[in-house]
């Protein structure tokens, strides 16, 4: 069963290679970007460990991934022009489509919690399944062709762009910090400070840490590495508190953090320049009196279900 | 001088807090913590390619994307701007309320719409702002003050709802970090301990937003005396 969910899994992983060759296909044809080549050969790198990194050196794919950072650290990764829905088409489609076009994205979230909890697969294998279901009704539904698919496809992982591999690229990054012993060392220097062992304390350290983490970096997805292996581990979940609970927890702590930093543009700058308003910090002190009690909710709620 | 080890996350910090290149930043952290903690070169390759390739789980969310392009194509935005104009003779608050519910059950079926740009900036902050000036004539503030609460509200259902949606890629990077780290933890009771935090928002803000209503109400009664 594990080697059958590990070839699916292969397979996923595959899919995903050949989405974004789609992307560097896209990227190398697209004349208007000054960085083309250089985005074309990043989408390529990537459609490349993907679809082969299976059968690959290990050092040889973390060489290619030194290569997509230099081309990112030279400016060479540009979106470029990406061409927009016609929006004439669109709103025929709504009007035809009406309530139905919401069903492929009720598939989609419906069969992947079916697949972890009914089948032997897990979670993944559920993900990748109802993925492709529901493009395949996607498709029915919307009497699309193959081209338009490719199309939306392309235009899909190219607007995404850099921002969505950089999820797994910080979950990596916490495999070489704990190759490094960078959470030992962060644990060993909290805990001359605040003793391990008194759980409230512990979940209310991580918490904290996670939001003020995200304060100062703007990326609660960049804290989580960082702070989860250097505190969340050793004070709350080596004490005993439930793994789950404290990444669940951990995270939606992070994010109130974001909702008080203008280190998050795209959140809390971007609606202040596309509406102009006079307040530069107008959004965030909208939010902070939300953010302050969640957090303090959120810290309770961790004591309470990880122990 | 075990401290050495840190300075990845100083980098980290650092390269986060002014805006640098966030790929090149993430890979040059690794790098860094591990020339200081002795590993050498080569090894650091292997383990870099090594750990990419064990979290390839975390980016399984691209595989939703091209049925997300598909419908989007189709009308996704369309349809959901005509839902969202049935909202009629409301008071700012509810528009809020509801919109945060919509939002919220947007995130637990895995759409993500740029919500600022598609949503808040043409249709929540004008039908607030049409809604409030009912009560009373609004000033200049009283516009800032509809503006930051209508991009507040997209922002709390976006971030307090994302985990609600097992193939997000926030839920795969707690699954797989923690896996990592050497706890397994499955996506689907991530969702499930973030359902508590989604419900508690949407209670939390419902009560904000009375509040909100309340000082347009006031103000509405004072201009009338």
């Amino acid at each position: 069963m594990t080697n059958l969910i590990n070839n699916i899994l292969t397979f996923l992983y595959m899919l995903i290679g050949v989405g974004f060759l789609i992307a560097a296909i896209e990227s190398f044809r697209d004349k208007t970007n000054s960085a083309r080549y250089g985005t074309g050969l990043f989408w390529t790198l990537f459609a490349v460990i993907f679809a082969l990194g299976q059968w690959l050196p290990k050092a040889l794919v973390g060489a290619l991934l030194l290569v997509i950072g230099l081309l990112s650290l030279l400016k060479q990764v540009k979106v470029g022009h990406i061409k927009e829905i016609n929006v004439k088409t669109a709103e025929k489609a709504a009007l035809k489509l009406r309530g139905w076009i919401f069903l492929p994205s009720i598939i989609l979230a419906i069969t992947a919690i079916l697949v972890a909890q009914f089948t032997p697969f897990g979670g993944q294998v559920g993900i990748g399944a109802a993925a492709i279901l529901s493009l395949i009704v996607a498709i029915a539904l919307t009497k699309s062709k193959g081209k338009d698919v490719f199309d939306d496809t392309q235009r899909m992982v190219r607007s995404v762009g850099s921002a969505g591999v950089l999820p797994q690229l910080l979950a990596t990054l916490g495999v070489v910090f704990t190759a490094s012993g960078v959470g030992k060392v962060t644990a060993h220097a909290i805990s001359s400070v605040f003793p391990t062992g008194n759980h409230l304390l512990g979940v209310a350290l991580y918490c904290v840490a996670m939001a003020l983490f995200t304060i100062i970096m703007g990326n609660a997805f960049a804290a989580f590495a960082v702070i989860t292996a250097g505190i969340g581990i050793p004070f709350v979940v080596a004490q005993g508190g439930s793994a789950v609970v404290v990444a669940a927890l951990g995270m939606t702590s992070g994010y109130c953090g974001t909702l008080m930093t203008p280190m998050a543009a795209n959140f809390n700058t971007l609606p202040v320049a596309l509406m102009e308003m006079k307040d530069p910090l107008g959004v965030i002190k909208q939010q902070a009196p939300i953010a302050i009690p969640m957090l303090l909710i959120q810290i309770l709620l961790m004591y309470v279900l990880a122990f | 001088m075990e401290y050495i080890r840190l300075i990845g996350v100083l980098v980290i910090i650092l390269g986060f807090a002014f805006r640098l290149d966030t790929v090149a930043v993430v890979l040059i952290s690794a790098l860094a913590t591990a020339l200081a903690s002795g590993i050498d070169f080569t090894k650091f390759l292997a383990i870099l390619g090594q750990g990419f390739l064990d979290n390839r789980m975390v980016s399984l969310f691209f595989l939703t994307l091209p049925m997300i392009g598909v419908i989007e194509r189709n009308g996704l935005k369309e349809s959901a701007v005509n839902l969202i104009h049935r909202l009629q003779n409301l008071t700012p608050g509810r528009i809020f309320d509801i919109y945060l519910l919509i939002r919220e059950l947007a995130c637990v079926f895995g759409i993500t719409l740029q919500g600022q740009v598609q949503f808040i900036r043409p249709l929540i902050n004008p039908m607030a702002q049409a809604a409030a000036s009912v009560e009373a004539k609004l000033t200049p503030k009283d516009v800032d003050r509809i503006k930051a609460r209508s991009a507040a509200t997209e922002n709390f259902g976006n971030f307090f709802a994302q985990n609600l949606f097992v193939a997000s890629g926030g839920v795969l990077l707690m699954a797989s970090t923690m896996k990592s780290l050497g706890y397994k933890v499955d996506p689907t009771g991530i969702v499930l301990y973030s359902i508590p935090v989604a419900v508690i928002t949407l209670v939390l803000v419902f009560f904000y937003n009375r509040l909100f209503d309340r000082q347009f109400a006031k103000k509405g009664r004072a201009n009338n005396d």
